[in-house]
């Protein structure tokens, strides 16, 4: 079981944290017109990385947040954790 | 006669405490501390099972976790349990156990007819013979096979025992108490590190138990008595027995079973069976030890033969003589501390040294004792069937190619000692990746991948003085670097004596014109020949190697059988053994009860259940519920003799006519605060939102981005920025994640705030034509007029005394109100309405009234919003606003959304009138055509209709729009029915919606 540190609570343990998929992927505007090849990219198209990969995980039984986690998908190594809002360097 | 091979004196266990247990029927006593291995073996029983494809006679092998053979069914206080360790089991008084896999009797076994037959049965066998014909498999091949096979029987009861789950948290985890793992307990104890000591035996002390050392002036075993005793009386230190650590997980998180019970006639009250910990260590010591390896020769299955090391434990620990005739075959030096032992007992071992020449304090020991050694000898082939009674035993040419004339000597007993191989698991489950010790022939762990450190002999070290300068020295570092502190351990002088090296031979040649079986796995009855099959038929990797031949498959793993199948197929291959590599370690390193990993989430309790405010009121008036996700719901009020059709029947109608009353406690309720609410909302819901006034409420559906539809439900403007969302009670969680992601990830930018209340609200619907007549009587204070408070209007209203919500809408179709109260006074405000509404003929109705209700209404709910349909297929496309933007509107786009035909909500009536349609029928053209008959459509929901007393149903319907007034079939193969139907209009009653604005 991962031990993800939560920005906000600490150290936990990862059933306390529902996952959320790719982090990189960034939603369109809202009123903003796009095209179909960026929206199926938005809404299917993601990679199967193996290695760092940057995900949103949500603290669901902790304090709601969603947070993004940086983890290599081949080794569960997580690397740095970051808030919502957070830019990732 | 008893306990005959018991020696007077010596064994750890309690002689003043006899205890009576029964194997296969027949009485035998033993002593508390015994296994049941040591107390069978004390009473002369060696005969104990049968192997699993041969059925040849099965004893004990080993004395502990590593037993391939004495697997048994064990009977403990009523309750009986397959694939007992005997080696592991500890004696209580009335243990019952049997055999295994055989049949009629241990003793009897007509299976044992495989054993002359198995020239027939070499690996791969049953994959090559039951292939075909395939119509055999399920009659024929598979219930022979299932007969035959199997190491014991489940319990079909229920397990009346607990099971308890831990979660715990440490500096420094210690697997294994031997020395490594006491001394590196101790050091890192000492610098206030909070460690947990594991030891999945009873006794602590591992190889300090049986070898004959001296650690600071004291025995081994003194020593580990007293350092144990030190560590149990301090707080910072956990020290356990009976608890075997047998899985290493990602970020340093480790799963032990302790076994709290079984070793008791029956568990203690208030005490589980068994406790599982989750252990999350900063830093994890793995101090496992090493097991010894067979070495193979002909028949080295015969019950008698055992590892050496095995032998030497029953004796020192158990007070109990294998034999009394033992023959001592070893190529190293442990086989002498095993001869030794019988020597200082009064019984004269043989001792057959493969090697040449070895020369070492041990052997000199062996020397003066007058112990009888042939070196350059090895044992052929063991004689007897059910017990060993002789050995072929031969000298050995220096390139071990050459056996010298056969010759038999006298023996009850062959101990066995092939050197030993380090306990890699847990290193190795860590991802650790293993590396091959030539010195030793072993894998040891190489680089670490967790922070995990290997010790001992576990790492490949035999030296006690060694292990216990590196372990106090790891203990003391690991720690300081957590606690900042560092007090120093003064390191005990060791008094050990010095081996010689071993010799690299595993396998004794088969002398010419004899075709004995040496086996390599013993639980499988792997051959050597077997695996010569595989090599010669191209299995070429180890793993499948492994799976064709079953070894080191089953219970036991292959920990006494690994080692020596890559020493053959390197051999066989001509390659080395590290290019052959070893198969993959994975938990759980032993058995581990179903029951312990469940743990206390069974039955009821393997979810939570939610109950609402009225529950209690529920109950007292015959509800008969209904699971509802976690939630308990009513899913109808049984009057007298009435069945579920009955009285759903009779509530939903009451609501037609009269007014009814329904528990909504259960939907989501999420409070939405914030200057940005509106904005949100116009965002997630499908339809407008910025206009919506204080008090009204509006229905809205929210799409996924991928178009599809994920919930609906109405809220309500309780203030300028403040509103009221509900949602369907099977995804108010996933609601609240979703409206989270957006405000937290995706428009930062709004300045919302959202929170779950759905606990915080009892709710009420009251529906029916009389329900403002009662609404007028709950709330005198307010005027509940339809000018006042229309469809889709919110007040608040004073309700005897309690503060309340009164929301007019409407699920069933019929003029109705939802009326919540804070929760605490959802009983009260459940019992007024019941009191105040009697004059109205108010019933209470369950869900399934509601279900009917809504369905013949063409309400959609869950069935239809399945996570396949869009806002069109519902018949909810005029929710969908053509001017804003709002998650999923972009998906709407795709063709397939937008196709002529594409499927949508239909209302099926059978011809018939009579035929209830089941759910989940398959519409289709012809009910002849051949399969696949082309579905067009499926029925989401069935009810009987109040309105019309006839069933209706609801249907996805491809090309719907243009399918009413059509006749179609409704095939459920499932219910073997075919029933003919026509397709009208979802809205079955009350097309207008007159009712809910009267």
């Amino acid at each position: 079981m991962l031990y993800i540190n939560c920005p906000h609570c600490g150290m936990r343990s990862q059933n306390e944290f529902s996952y959320g998929g790719d982090a990189s992927v960034k939603r369109p505007e809202i009123n903003k017109e796009v095209s179909d090849q960026e929206w199926d990219n938005f809404v299917y198209n993601r990679k199967s990385l193996r290695g760092k990969h940057l995900e949103l995980w949500q603290h669901i039984s902790g304090c709601r947040q969603w947070i993004k986690v940086e983890r290599d998908t081949g080794t569960h190594e997580i690397f740095r954790t970051f808030k919502a809002d957070e830019e990732v360097a | 006669m008893t306990q005959t091979f018991r020696i007077e004196n010596g064994g750890f266990i309690n002689k003043d405490k006899k205890l009576s247990f029964k194997f296969n029927g027949k009485t035998y006593f033993g002593y508390e501390g015994d296994t049941l291995a040591s107390a069978l073996l004390a009473n002369g029983v060696h005969l104990i099972g049968r192997s699993f494809k041969y059925h040849r006679p099965r004893g004990f092998f080993g004395a502990g976790v590593d037993e391939p053979y004495a697997v048994v069914q064990l009977y403990r206080n009523g309750e009986t349990e397959p694939n007992i360790k005997a080696t592991e089991q500890e004696l209580f008084e009335g243990l019952e156990a049997k055999s295994v896999n055989c049949w009629p009797s241990v003793n009897f076994d007509i299976g044992a007819i495989n054993n002359f037959l198995k020239i027939f049965l070499p690996a791969g066998f049953y994959y090559k013979t039951f292939m075909w014909p395939k119509s055999f498999w399920y009659r024929i091949y598979e219930p022979f096979i299932r007969k035959a096979a199997g190491l014991g029987v489940a319990s079909t009861k229920h397990d009346n025992e607990r099971y308890e789950h831990k979660y715990e948290y440490c500096d420094l985890l210690i697997a294994g108490s031997g020395p490594s793992g006491l001394a590196s307990a101790y050091a890192a104890a000492k610098n206030g590190a909070r460690v947990i000591l594991a030891e999945d035996k009873p006794r602590f002390g591992g190889s300090l138990l049986t070898s004959d050392v001296n650690i600071g002036n004291q025995s081994g075993k003194d020593w580990a008595e007293g350092i144990i005793a030190e560590l149990k009386t301090m707080p910072n230190v956990v020290v356990k027995n009976r608890s075997q650590i047998f899985g290493y997980y990602d970020h340093n998180m480790l799963v032990m079973s302790e076994k709290v019970s079984d070793h008791l006639p029956s568990t203690k009250k208030y005490h589980p069976n068994k406790r599982l910990w989750y252990i999350r260590a900063k830093e994890v010591l793995i101090s496992s030890g090493s097991i010894e390896r067979p070495i193979v020769f002909g028949n080295n299955d015969t019950p008698g033969v055992m590892l050496s090391s095995a032998a030497k434990e029953y004796l020192k620990v158990y007070g109990v003589l294998v034999g009394r005739k033992p023959l001592v075959f070893t190529n190293n030096d442990s086989g002498y501390e095993t001869a030794i032992e019988f020597k200082k007992h009064g019984v004269d071992p043989v001792v057959l040294d493969s090697r040449k020449n070895p020369e070492s304090e041990i052997i000199d020991e062996a020397k003066s004792l007058r112990i009888n050694i042939k070196y350059s000898y090895v044992v052929v082939a063991a004689q007897g069937y059910k017990k060993v009674k002789s050995a072929d035993i031969a000298s050995i040419s220096e390139d071990k190619k050459q056996l010298g004339k056969i010759e038999n000597i006298q023996c009850d007993c062959i101990c066995v000692s092939g050197f030993w191989t380090p306990t890699i698991h847990l290193a190795s489950q860590s991802g650790n990746k293993t590396k091959y010790k030539e010195e030793i022939d072993a894998f040891i762990p190489g680089q670490s991948k967790q922070n995990e450190i290997t010790l001992g002999a576990a790492n490949g070290v035999f030296s006690l003085d060694e292990t216990l300068k590196t372990s106090f020295k790891v203990g003391s570092e690991l720690s300081k670097k957590i606690t900042k502190k560092n007090n120093e351990v003064a390191i005990p002088n060791v008094v050990e004596k010095k081996s010689s090296q071993h010799d690299k031979f595993w396998c004794v040649p088969l002398p010419k014109g004899k075709n004995y079986k040496r086996f390599l796995d013993f639980q499988n009855d792997v051959a050597v020949s077997d695996i010569e099959i595989a090599l010669r038929e191209g299995y070429r990797s180890i793993e499948h190697v492994k799976r064709y031949t079953t070894l080191g498959m089953a219970t036991d793993q292959g920990k006494t059988s690994n080692l020596n199948g890559l020493q053959l197929v390197s051999e066989i291959e001509n390659k080395v053994v590290p290019a052959v590599g070893h198969t993959t370690f994975r938990p759980p390193y032993t058995p581990v009860s179903i029951g312990a990993i469940v743990g206390r989430e069974v039955g009821k309790h393997s979810k939570p259940t939610r109950k609402s405010p009225m529950h209690e009121w529920h109950e007292k008036n015959n509800a008969v519920f209904v699971d509802a996700g976690i939630w308990l719901r009513p899913r109808y009020y049984k009057k007298g003799n009435e069945n579920l059709f009955e009285a759903s029947k009779r509530e939903a109608k009451n609501v037609r006519t009269n007014v009814g009353v329904c528990d909504v406690t259960t939907l989501g309720k999420i409070d939405i605060k914030g200057p940005d609410a509106a904005e949100l909302l116009n965002r997630v819901y499908t339809n407008a939102w910025l206009k919506l006034p204080v008090g009204k409420a509006r229905y809205g559906v929210m799409l996924r981005e991928d178009g599809i539809v994920m919930d609906d439900g109405t809220t309500t403007r309780i203030s300028e920025n403040h509103y009221h969302m509900t949602t369907t009670t099977a995804q108010a969680a996933n609601v609240l994640s979703h409206l989270e992601y957006y405000l937290q990830l995706v428009w930062h930018e709004l300045n919302v705030n959202v929170v779950s209340t759905t606990e915080q609200w009892a709710g009420a619907a009251i529906a029916g034509p009389k329900s403002r007549d009662l609404l007028k009587k709950l709330f005198p204070n307010s005027d509940v007029s339809n000018e006042v408070l229309p469809f889709m209007g919110y007040m608040e209203g004073d309700l005897f005394g309690v503060k309340a919500r009164i929301f007019r809408i409407s699920f069933s179709g019929e003029l109705a109100y939802e009326v919540n109260v804070e929760s605490d006074y959802g009983n009260f405000m459940w019992e007024k309405i019941m009191e105040v509404g009697e004059e109205f003929n108010i019933q209470p109705y369950g869900t399934e009234a509601l279900s009917t209700l809504r369905i013949e209404m063409g309400h959609v709910a869950g069935s239809e919003l399945d996570g396949r349909t869009i806002p069109y297929d519902n018949a909810l496309e005029g929710l969908v606003s053509k001017k804003k933007d709002f998650i999923g509107k972009r998906s709407l786009h795709r063709s397939a959304f937008i196709a002529e035909d594409r499927q949508r909500i239909v209302g099926v009536v059978p011809l018939d009138k009579q035929t209830s349609i089941p759910e989940g029928s398959h519409l289709v053209k012809d009910d002849k055509a051949p399969l696949p008959n082309p579905k067009l459509g499926h029925i989401s929901a069935s009810c009987w209709s109040v309105e019309y007393d006839n069933p209706f149903s609801l249907a996805i319907l491809k090309d719907g729009k243009n399918m009413i007034g059509q006749k179609l079939f409704a095939m459920s193969p499932l219910k073997n029915k075919v029933i003919p139907v026509e397709i009208v209009s979802s809205h079955y009653v009350d097309p207008k919606g007159e009712r809910v604005r009267s």
